[in-house]
């Protein structure tokens, strides 16, 4: 048993944005609803993000189960944290231009960012089937309502509408394959499964029960990661919510969700390897195949980003396939620079408004090179990094999770990978082609968005080949986390 | 001899690329000082380049210039260092470079500034393919070139420049990633990256077939081989002249470069199994890809087919593991390379006029162009091979090489010498430059200019010289071929035996 002072340690940010989130709703109460509001909460918001995040590096990240192992501190955890720590700061700042000119500005939305934020928080770090209903639950809900932000636009009440319906039934599975577990092995703790499971099946193969509760439980969390063929909300919430949401949605909650997936499969059912092993494997291939094709005809920037991030959630899922502490390392990798890659691209989509307002239709880029060069480049960096285009950050995530799955032998598994980035490479390249070889149509309006532009360019700067400076930094990171692991 | 030469030549030209994107574009004189600062760079990289020439030992075997740092331990390295034949190749760039900026001088109007750094990008990437001493750096270099010429087409090219760009991009990035898995196949099994390392390591033979097929994927489009070379063609015809000249005289040298490097010393029992693969889609290039030049009626059209025909001899020399057969086909993409990328500024001069690449809209162009009509001969010759050019030497070696695989090989490859005559001369050349001149909007043609003079004088020196006294290119040539007949040949003797 560890003292309260290890408890308190192990869940610092949790705890900042905890008492956070009670601030601001104080604050949110008392003062008087100026136009001051929104901007202050943002900005308190955005304090305790840093806040957390300080905290998260200076504690130090010795593998710890605090609270009776209900929660964990490793590696993995802070790498995890810090990523969607990171992810959900970027969102936050491009958030508020945005939501001022689209008159949206209410100050519950930062506050509902923080929320989703520490529930993402506690799903990465949960060591036991309850804490992560928790995390998982508190970050869905407020994901629904930011989702139907725009209360007067009926595509984005369409879009809450969905996601709710859809992922109440995906926490229902998740839920009830949880139940299931516990019904057999009979505890929550990851840990304790970890021991007990194998002792329990006793060199037999598992039960249909616990064979249920395994495919209920991977089921809900391919919904979260919105991997095939649990991924049909995507595309239609992307295309619904705010733009600015939606980069939230790409960003830090794939993030944790994959956290979680990585966590519990490793975590707590080592024992059912041979069995998730399989359907992870069907998850990541049927996941880069849509990914690849259905990207192809859409019109819309954010349904095609949508696409594309089943297919990154594809390539991503072969590391977990393979389930070697490398592999994991490649997975996790690979997660951080999709990540930074997809708010930079969203940065992007959020400059693309034209006279009669903003606009998420490819065609309105055409001929964006000669209006606005930079914006132009920037955008061929993200894309080129989403191709996997070396020398840019995202052919590096490749690289590594092609090499676990060669190293497991799952050549198919990478030889589909490799196929399908080529067919990807069609519609990124299209974008391209649109911004730099069709002539201009109608400029797309300046923008005085000074954060989105800054983060666009620190995005930038990462996915280009630049990204080779942070590599080795970031990879003996993701090494560091995944050892922890398993 | 300066420290850190080959990372000076990879850093030049990005560096000039970096001031011209610092440079306003607005200002009256921007498009002349694009055009000014490129020139500069590529002759100062050329110059410089000049160092490998004389400061190479021809006599030592191995690497020489190396430079490394690890990146990634096993995993990824810094590591670059040049051998004969990359020397060659990579003058080879650095010499068509500022041939191309001026080519591209006049013709060039429009995003000048963007040009000229894409072009300069493009040299930094081709000289990284022909110096890179590391699997996955090799990979990012030679994958690298796709953006810049992807560019180079849709932006500055033809009528139908988007389906031209796509087909490139998409053909060669397909094969491409099936090499990358092989590469990382064999960084798994082998444990390191590392180019030299990787030379002497033995990969069991079941799956170097395997492997070899992967690398062939990618280097049989890049070369290009019948029948995945349709993307040529059309690449061709829709980039601008300069752009051409790249493509046919060192982006095609990539493929036959990754065979040298790659597929035949670290493959040696698959390529000895699967030569004969090679030879029959060889032959049928140079056959096929004839006959089909034959009947071209686009003048890029049907050059673009003769560098498929040419890049067949090539790759039967290369799958003859024999000196000659070696030498010839290195020498024979160096020909090539500058023959072609002549061949298709002769084109550009008389495209630049009229504004048509057609045939038919040209004839008797000597009467008012006998300058032209000169350079245009001499280039039409060394590409048929006449002794004394360049073709003949590397054409030569080559069918002495494949007599040695078996008679039906050089009687193969010898029908694309004859057919060669056939389209390029008579086809080409006749009724472009021969006859009446009777075509109204021909008359006001000028001759060459005095810039046009100064990209073609080189070239043709370069085909004289390399024509009758190619010794001095061999010799650099010599000890890697000799080392790399070393390397294709250490299991075959422990097969036999064990047969």
């Amino acid at each position: 048993m560890i003292g309260a002072v290890e408890n308190w340690q192990a869940a610092g940010p949790e705890i900042i944005l905890t008492l956070g989130t009670l601030a601001s709703i104080v604050l949110g109460v008392v003062a008087v609803p100026t136009n001051g509001t929104f901007t202050r909460v943002t900005g308190f918001v955005g304090a305790l993000f840093i806040a957390a995040f300080v905290v998260l590096i200076v504690v130090p990240s010795a593998p710890t189960a605090a609270f009776g192992g209900l929660y964990v501190l490793d590696p993995f955890t802070t790498f995890m944290k810090a990523l969607v720590l990171i992810g959900s700061f970027a969102a936050l700042i491009m958030m508020r231009p945005f939501l001022e000119r689209k008159k949206l500005h209410r100050f519950e939305i930062p506050l509902l960012v923080l929320l989703a934020t520490l529930g993402m928080c506690i799903m990465v770090s949960s060591g036991s089937l309850l804490t992560l209903y928790i995390g998982l639950e508190l970050q869905s809900l407020s994901l629904y309502v930011l989702a139907a932000l725009d209360r007067d636009s009926r595509i984005s009440t369409e879009a809450g509408l969905k996601y709710f319906v859809l992922g109440a039934v995906a926490s229902g599975m998740l839920l009830f394959g949880s139940s299931l577990i516990y019904g057999f092995a009979g505890t929550t703790s990851f840990s304790v499964l970890a021991e007990q499971l194998p002792a329990l099946l006793d060199g037999r193969l598992p039960g249909v029960g616990l064979i249920f509760g395994l495919v209920f439980l991977l089921a809900g969390l391919a919904f979260k990661v919105s991997a095939v063929p649990f991924h049909m909300w995507t595309p239609d919430v992307y295309e619904g919510a705010p733009t600015a949401v939606t980069a939230f949605f790409a960003s830090a909650p794939k993030v944790a969700s994959m956290a979680l997936f990585i966590r519990i499969i490793l975590d707590a059912l080592p024992a059912l390897s041979p069995q998730w092993t399989q359907i992870i494997y069907a998850m990541a291939l049927l996941s880069m195949v849509l990914g690849a094709f259905a990207a192809i005809p859409q019109p819309s920037i954010k349904r095609l980003l949508a696409y594309s991030s089943i297919g990154h959630v594809g390539y991503a899922l072969m590391g977990l396939a393979v389930g070697t502490p490398e592999a994991i390392a490649a997975t996790t990798f690979y997660m951080a620079i999709y990540m930074v890659t997809t708010i930079g691209a969203f940065a992007c989509v959020l400059a693309m408004r034209t006279d009669t307002g903003d606009t998420d239709q490819i065609e309105a880029l055409s001929g964006l090179r000669q209006a606005r060069p930079w914006l132009a480049l920037a955008f061929a960096c993200f894309m080129l990094s989403l191709l996997g285009f070396p020398p840019f950050a995202g052919f590096f995530g490749k690289l590594f999770v092609f090499q676990a799955a060669i190293e497991a032998d799952m050549i198919l598994l990478a030889v589909v990978a490799a196929l399908t980035s080529a067919v990807a490479a069609y519609y990124y390249l299209r974008i391209i082609k649109i911004m730099y070889f069709d002539d201009l149509d109608q400029p797309l309006l300046g923008s005085d968005d000074r954060p989105s532009a800054l983060i666009m360019i620190a995005s930038a700067v990462f996915a280009s080949p630049l990204f080779v400076i942070v590599w080795p930094a970031l990879w003996d990171g993701a090494q560091a986390a995944a050892k922890s692991l398993g | 001899m300066i420290e850190h030469l080959l990372t000076l030549l990879l850093v030049l030209p990005v560096a000039g690329s970096v001031f011209l994107v610092t440079t306003p574009t607005n200002h009256p004189a921007s498009d002349e000082n694009a055009r000014r600062t490129a020139l500069v760079t590529t002759l100062f990289t050329f110059a410089l380049s000049l160092l490998l020439w004389f400061g190479y030992d021809k006599a030592e075997a191995g690497f020489q210039f190396v430079e490394r740092v690890d990146v990634i331990p096993g995993f990824f390295s810094y590591h670059l260092g040049v051998d004969g034949i990359s020397i060659l190749l990579i003058l080879l760039s650095t010499f068509l470079m500022p041939i191309c900026i001026l080519a591209s001088w006049t013709a060039i109007k429009t995003r000048v500034r963007e040009y000229m750094i894409a072009f300069l990008i493009m040299e930094t990437l081709m000289i990284g393919v022909f110096s890179a001493l590391d699997m996955f750096l090799f990979y990012v270099f030679f994958e690298g070139g796709l953006v810049p010429m992807f560019l180079i087409i849709g932006v500055w090219g033809g009528a139908r420049r988007i389906y031209a760009s796509f087909k490139f991009f998409l053909y060669t990035l397909t094969g491409s990633l099936l090499m990358l898995l092989a590469m990382i196949y064999m960084v798994v099994t082998a444990g390191t990256s590392d180019i030299p390392t990787l030379l002497t390591y033995d990969f069991d033979p079941s799956v170097q077939t395997w492997l070899w097929l992967a690398f062939f994927a990618s280097f049989a489009v890049k070369m290009p081989m019948w029948p995945v070379h349709t993307w040529l063609p059309d690449a061709h015809v829709e980039a601008p002249t300069a752009g051409s000249v790249i493509l046919a005289g060192v982006l095609l040298k990539m493929g036959g470069y990754g065979f040298i490097r790659f597929s035949l010393p670290m493959f040696p029992d698959a390529s000895h199994d699967l030569a004969i693969l090679v030879f029959i889609m060889s032959i049928v290039a140079v056959v096929y890809t004839s006959l089909v030049a034959l009947v071209q009626e686009d003048m890029k059209k049907l050059i673009a087919y003769s560098s498929v025909a040419h890049m067949g001899f090539v790759t039967v020399g290369l799958f003859t593991f024999n000196q000659q057969g070696l030498e010839g086909s290195i020498f024979q993409m160096l020909s090539h390379g500058v023959v072609s990328g002549a061949l298709f500024l002769c084109v550009g001069v008389v495209y630049d006029r009229l504004h048509t690449r057609m045939i038919e809209r040209y004839g008797g162009l000597v009467n008012i162009m006998p300058h032209y009509a000169l350079v245009f001969m001499i280039f039409t010759m060394a590409s048929v091979g006449l002794p004394g050019t360049s073709g003949f030497v590397g054409e030569f070696l080559v069918l002495v090489g494949a007599y040695q695989s078996g008679s039906w090989v050089a009687f193969g490859a010898a029908l694309g010498v004859i057919l060669g005559a056939g389209y390029m001369l008579w086809r080409l050349y006749k009724n472009v430059v021969f006859g009446q001149l009777e075509k109204d909007d021909l008359k006001a043609m000028l001759d060459l200019s005095m810039r046009e003079w100064i990209v073609f004088a080189p070239l043709i020196a370069l085909v004289m010289w390399m024509g009758i006294y190619p010794k001095p290119f061999l010799e650099f040539i010599e000890q890697p071929v000799e080392t790399l007949i070393t390397q294709t040949e250490r299991n075959q003797t422990s097969n036999e035996v064990a047969r």
